[in-house]
């Protein structure tokens, strides 16, 4: 039953803020997402004292299909859903300081797009995140349509379609998986448990893995991104980069390795070695970028490729380091966006040049900015580190020369991140008259909170150690 | 029963009668511009196939295809109905029921 | 190894030491607005306070017994986990005393050297930051740990070499200290993962514990030692990665002696030392590590003898220094590296100091070629700052001379490696004692109103450089050669560090007490000889330097550093850029989106010729039915 609630307070929530206005909106919306967020440190606790049990939940469909709605909870399903919840109401307070047109429709859609998300990290059956799955898809399509920048149709329509594309080729792996399996049946205990024979698997592997690497995005399935990150409005793309894109990696560990464990074996190679040479082509992309947003897309590409190259090595180094990386990315992305929105709005410039001299007029706002650079080039101390270590050990355990050319992304992203933080924040303002209010209050604590985030877990990771331990322990030898 | 069917003209000749009918519909179809003669003519052939049917029901002894009748003359009834009101709804607006003035569809 | 009895009562006192600096950090970031004038003194006050906890620590701890602690584990999955841990042994007590004692006499001198600067609470915020990460760098009780230190002190030195943010150049400089450490700590981090995966661990203990049950010159153990060498190069500046030194002059002269000179520079030789053993049971590395620091001291000394930039001289002579403690490393003569470090600690810090004190009396000029004639000025400086250059130039009795000739001797049985390194430190003395004759002697070249403003600077900035002054005229006896006959108490206090790469490495080459006297002599004629030298050029015939534009031929390229930068840019930097912008404009926008384009042209393709069936013909599309009906109808038959 909690896992039903985990669906009906975002939904409940959604449908109520539809029909408030303005202002009250998005205090319905922060109301939401923190009650949820309080709900989530339930579950969290129950979780750990009782296990799955009190979340099995399971719907069975009258009609012929043998289909079910199956929700239940692991460690790395509860890891996803304290993100997802965790970041929402930041997502949400980033949008304090400035008026949004339409904002009853924003935060409906935002909450429908919770209720979506967390519904794909708790189903346990390839029905269920299946609809989940694309119901994510429309409310961040409408936010980027509605509320995006410059040729919004365009970006918006592609990024749809291919994200649909990937989808559908999944569909067509779940539907063969169904008539196929000699159960007849999506629930993922049965698929792991009566795996479909391992010559198909390869193929299988192929349909679910287009979904996924461009959901993620896995180079070359990426060019959507930088796009639709620059032309969402930022809180839509934070919800994408911080919690949209982790649906993929995600499935990763759910799904692609547990269904078909021949299929990713065989594979494996190839998937490495484009994570890898996608890590280091978006941190080279990211260094020439002139858009801010842009080049932060271009770097998240890159830390994302190092996630799933980690999952790709099928060590429990590697898993346990993507867990660690996605959770720790979630919150520096969104860190890192809100501050761009920050520069935007304040400065009219989306540009890395011509900007320059913020920390002279706003030190707190470039200290935290600071900060949340830090962790995304992995200092030690900082969250990002922790999984970036652990990742990049995994890629060593699986090939040397590998290890070494991702290891690159230690030296670009400093390059990239530095830059940019130098020519935006550091040297003698550019902007003639150049006003820039130092943090408003919902600003300070967003990256107040994102701050003591980074460092607790870059100090202290053994809370998601233990949340995900024993799931691991089952999926890894 | 048996006794109607010797009695009768052989089957063929309905056969003939309702391939003709329908094929006359059919052309009348193809060849006239107007719809109000379309629409007629398609009348014509569900007719057509009603005597078939009907001529069907009568050789076999059984009243299936009387059955059949029945529905495709209440189709068809209402069918007309649909149509002529569409028809009389397209005169108001083009002024005319020439089927070459109708291609709005044109992709 | 044997086991050591843990020193319990010591864990807290030495958490005390690097927590005390954050203290400090974390005050002074929050609350710096309220601790405007008290706040660089609580910084200093807490520095002092991890001094005296240290002196504790050392007098209680002694060099017989470590102390080795295990805090939490930091970094687990299936049976490895890594700890984060404190270990307390003889070498980083000594980095412990050196570190804060030094760093103590920079947070006062700064005081009086920062106080009218906008940022100067901040800037003791990032002072005790580096302080913190410094001491974990040489407390930590695993390559983790000191791995967190190593980036950790990376990024103050970023924060500092970019202390005057506003200034593009000098953020420049920052971002290239930071991206080559960066280069230098790919070598470390991977050099970490060979040991995670063949030596089973990180923890100093379990990987020199395995590494000695290796076959010496194992491949594994190349390997590592060569990584972690990269990882040495980027942090202590050497061939191939030095240029950042020179470089991150930019930042204020405290740091450029603090971290710059004394501290976080020496971290890669603390490193080799730390993991000796790995080193000395791969001949190979040690070949490499020799010859990288011999060719780097050459290089660096002789690119210093063009600079005119009194700090930029002091840069390459650090990081030619630098080169003569890892040659000395790569002889295998690990303490007498360390004891380098230390007297080098101090006579560069109090040079360093003492350029500082010239730059706050001249008002930041820094170009000696305006300078001259500072010694009635500033006499307390000009006097310290001799002291300074004499040790440097290894005369007797001063604290360079100890352990410059500890290395010469250990390195005589080499006599290649003991020419360059004689020559190296004979160019050394010469431009050291230009630097000083130019900026004490002959005329004043400044403006006259620069002369006018020349002064004594406050006595927090003296009082560290007489405190500095007298250890590198003192520090030297700590380590006295044995034919003096006299007790080396540094290599006795760091044998049970070395202890084992002594057996692994056999027979050292001794000298006998002739030879060494013989070495002593020479070394010291050398230098007198480069002094004698440089008073003719720049006293007698009291030459300046002339203008940039006016160099030519050799002296050009060495005045220009020998265009490594711009090589550097050439080949590495621009093609990156470029290839970025390939990535970016031609792989991403024409190839990748042609495939995503050509897929939705198709659909496009497909809609725009089958939208020609469409010709809204009504009779057409009867006859279409019509005709399709037949053909069905056909098939039918047919079968």
């Amino acid at each position: 039953m909690l896992s039903l609630l985990l669906l009906l307070i975002p939904l409940t929530f959604s449908i109520v803020i539809w029909f408030t206005k303005g202002m009250v909106s998005r205090a319905a919306a922060l109301v939401g997402t923190i009650i949820q967020l309080a709900f989530t440190a339930y579950c969290y606790n129950v979780f750990l004292e009782a296990g799955n049990k009190p979340f099995e939940y399971i719907y069975q469909m009258a009609v012929k299909p043998n289909l079910v709605f199956h929700f239940s909870m692991d460690g790395i399903s509860m890891l996803m859903v304290l993100l997802t919840n965790l970041l929402l109401p930041l997502i949400v307070l980033a949008g304090f300081s400035r008026y949004t047109d339409k904002a009853n429709v924003f935060y409906s859609l935002m909450l429908l797009m919770q209720m979506a998300l967390n519904g794909v990290f708790i189903s346990f059956d390839a029905f269920g995140y299946y609809i989940f799955w694309e119901l994510a898809l429309i409310p961040i399509y409408f936010i980027a349509f509605i509320w995006g920048g410059q040729d919004r149709a365009a970006v918006t329509l592609k990024f749809f379609i291919y994200t649909l594309a990937g989808s559908l080729l999944m569909l067509f792996g779940f539907i063969y998986l169904y008539t196929y399996s000699p159960q007849n049946s999506l629930d993922w205990e049965v698929l792991r448990a009566n795996p479909i024979c391992s010559c198909e698997q390869g193929w299988i592997f192929w349909m679910l893995f287009a979904a996924f690497a461009i959901k993620i995005p896995i180079v070359p399935f990426h060019t959507w991104q930088p796009d639709t990150y620059k032309t969402a409005p930022t809180q839509g793309t934070m919800l994408l980069s911080g919690i949209m894109l982790k649906m993929g990696t995600y499935s990763l560990i759910r799904w692609l390795l547990p269904i078909v464990p021949d299929g990713f074996k065989e594979w494996q190679y190839v998937a490495i070695t484009l994570s890898v040479i996608g890590v280091v082509y978006a941190s080279v992309i990211a260094i020439m970028q002139r858009d801010i947003k842009k080049l932060l897309a271009y770097s998240s590409i890159a830390h994302v490729g190092l996630i799933s190259a980690g999952v790709f090595t099928m060590s429990r180094v590697g898993l346990q380091g993507s867990l660690v990386q996605m959770f720790a990315h979630g919150v520096n992305v969104v860190g890192l966006f809100f501050c761009a929105d920050i520069i935007m709005n304040r400065t009219g410039s989306n540009q890395v040049e011509g900007i320059g001299g913020i920390r002279k007029i706003a030190p707190r706002f470039a200290g935290w900015f600071l900060v949340i650079v830090l962790a995304s080039v992995a200092l030690p101390l900082t969250n990002g580190f922790v999984g970036e270590f652990m990742l990049l050990y995994s890629v060593y355990g699986y090939n040397t020369w590998l290890s070494l050319f991702a290891g690159l992304t230690i030296i670009l992203g400093a390059v990239y991140m530095f830059r940019m933080y130098q020519k935006v924040v550091l040297g003698e303002p550019m902007l003639e008259n150049m006003q820039f209010e130092d943090l408003k209050w919902n600003e300070q604590l967003v990256l107040g909170i994102i701050g003591i985030l980074i460092f607790a877990l870059g100090v202290y990771p053994e809370p998601i150690f233990e949340l995900t331990e024993p799931v691991l322990k089952t999926l890894t030898p | 029963m048996k006794e109607v069917i010797t009695n009768t003209p052989p089957q063929n000749w309905y056969l003939v009668l309702s391939t003709l009918l329908f094929s006359i519909g059919v052309m009348g179809v193809l060849l006239r511009r107007n719809a109000i003669i379309i629409l007629m003519c398609i009348e014509l052939m569900l007719n057509s196939v009603n005597l078939l049917l009907v001529s069907f029901s009568a050789y076999a002894g059984n009243t299936d295809g009387q059955v059949f009748v029945f529905f495709i003359m209440v189709v068809a009834a209402a069918e007309v109905a649909v149509g002529l009101a569409l028809l009389v709804s397209i005169y108001r607006n083009l002024g005319s029921t020439d089927i070459d003035v109708l291609s709005k569809l044109k992709g | 190894m044997e086991q050591f009895i843990q020193p319990i009562n010591l864990i807290g006192p030495s958490l005390l030491v690097p927590l005390l600096p954050l203290l400090g950090f974390i005050l002074l970031i929050f609350f710096g607005k309220q601790l405007k004038t008290l706040g660089p003194w609580i910084a200093s006050l807490l520095v002092l306070g991890s001094f005296v906890l240290s002196v504790y620590i050392f007098s209680s701890l002694g060099n017989e017994n470590n102390l080795d602690y295990d805090l939490f584990t930091w970094l687990r999955w299936g049976d490895v986990s890594l700890n984060f841990g404190i270990l307390i042994d003889p070498l980083s007590l000594i980095m412990l005393l050196v570190v804060t004692g030094i760093g103590f006499l920079i947070h006062l001198y700064s005081i009086g050297y920062m106080h009218h600067d906008e940022g100067f609470v901040r800037f003791f915020a990032y002072l005790n930051l580096f302080i913190f990460f410094m001491l974990l760098l040489v407390m930590g009780n695993s390559y983790l740990v000191m791995f967190i230190g190593w980036e950790g002190v990376g990024l103050c030195s970023y924060l500092l070499i970019g202390f005057w943010f506003t200034n593009d150049a000098y953020n420049d400089a920052a971002k290239k200290a930071f991206i080559m450490n960066r280069i230098g700590d790919l070598g470390f981090l991977l050099g970490m993962f060979f040991m995670l995966f063949y030596l089973g661990g990180l923890d100093y203990a379990t990987v020199l514990g395995n590494a000695s049950t290796m076959e010496k010159g194992a491949p594994i153990l190349i390997a590592i030692t060569l990584l972690m060498f990269v990882g040495a190069m980027g942090k202590s500046a050497q061939i191939p990665l030095y240029t950042w030194l020179p470089d991150a002059m930019a930042g204020p002269t405290p740091v450029s002696a603090l971290i710059h000179a004394a501290t976080m520079v020496t971290a890669g030789i603390y490193m080799i030392v730390r993991s000796n053993i790995l080193y000395s049971l791969a001949p190979f590395t040690l070949e490499i590590v020799m010859w990288v620091g011999v060719a780097t001291s050459l290089f660096a000394a002789i690119i210093g003898i063009k600079q005119n930039d009194i700090k930029k001289v002091l840069a390459y002579s650090t990081v030619s220094q630098l080169g003569l403690m890892f040659a000395a490393l790569g002889l295998g003569a690990y303490t007498s590296g360390m004891f380098h470090v230390v007297t080098h600690a101090f006579f560069k810090a109090l040079l360093f100091l003492g350029a500082g004190s010239v730059i706050h009396a001249m008002g930041g000029e820094q170009d000696m070629r305006r300078m001259g004639g500072l010694w009635k000025y500033i006499r307390l400086t000009a006097i310290t700052f001799l002291i300074g250059t004499l040790a440097i130039s290894g005369i007797f009795p001063f604290a360079g001379f100890f352990s410059k000739d500890e290395i010469l001797a250990a390195a005589f049985h080499h006599k290649i490696v003991w020419v360059l390194l004689s020559v190296s430190s004979m160019i050394t003395a010469f431009y050291m004692f230009r630097l000083f004759f130019l900026t004490f002697f002959t005329t004043f070249r400044g403006t006259e109103e620069e002369k006018h403003h020349l002064h004594e600077s406050p006595w927090t900035m003296t009082l560290p450089l007489a405190v500095l002054a007298l250890f590198a005229i003192g520090a030297g006896f700590l380590g006295m050669p044995s034919v003096m006959h006299m007790p080396h108490w540094f290599n006795g206090f760091l044998a049970p560090v070395v202890e084992t790469s002594k057996t692994i490495l056999g027979e050292s080459h001794h000298v006998d007490h002739s030879t060494e006297i013989m070495l002593m002599l020479v070394a010291t004629a050398l230098a007198i000889s480069s002094i004698i030298f440089a008073y003719v050029v720049y006293l007698n015939r009291k030459s300046i330097p002339e203008q940039d534009e006016e160099t030519k031929g050799f002296a050009k390229w060495v005045s220009n550093k020998f265009y490594i930068d711009e090589l550097y840019d050439r080949v590495i930097v621009k093609p990156i850029m470029v290839l970025s912008d390939i990535f970016h404009v031609v792989v991403d926008k024409l190839i990748i989106d042609l495939f995503v384009n050509a897929s939705a042209w198709m659909v496009g393709f497909t809609g725009r010729t089958l939208r020609l069936v469409q010709t809204g013909n009504t009779g057409f599309y009867i006859f279409v039915m019509v005709i399709a009906m037949m053909v069905l109808l056909l098939i039918q038959l047919v079968q």
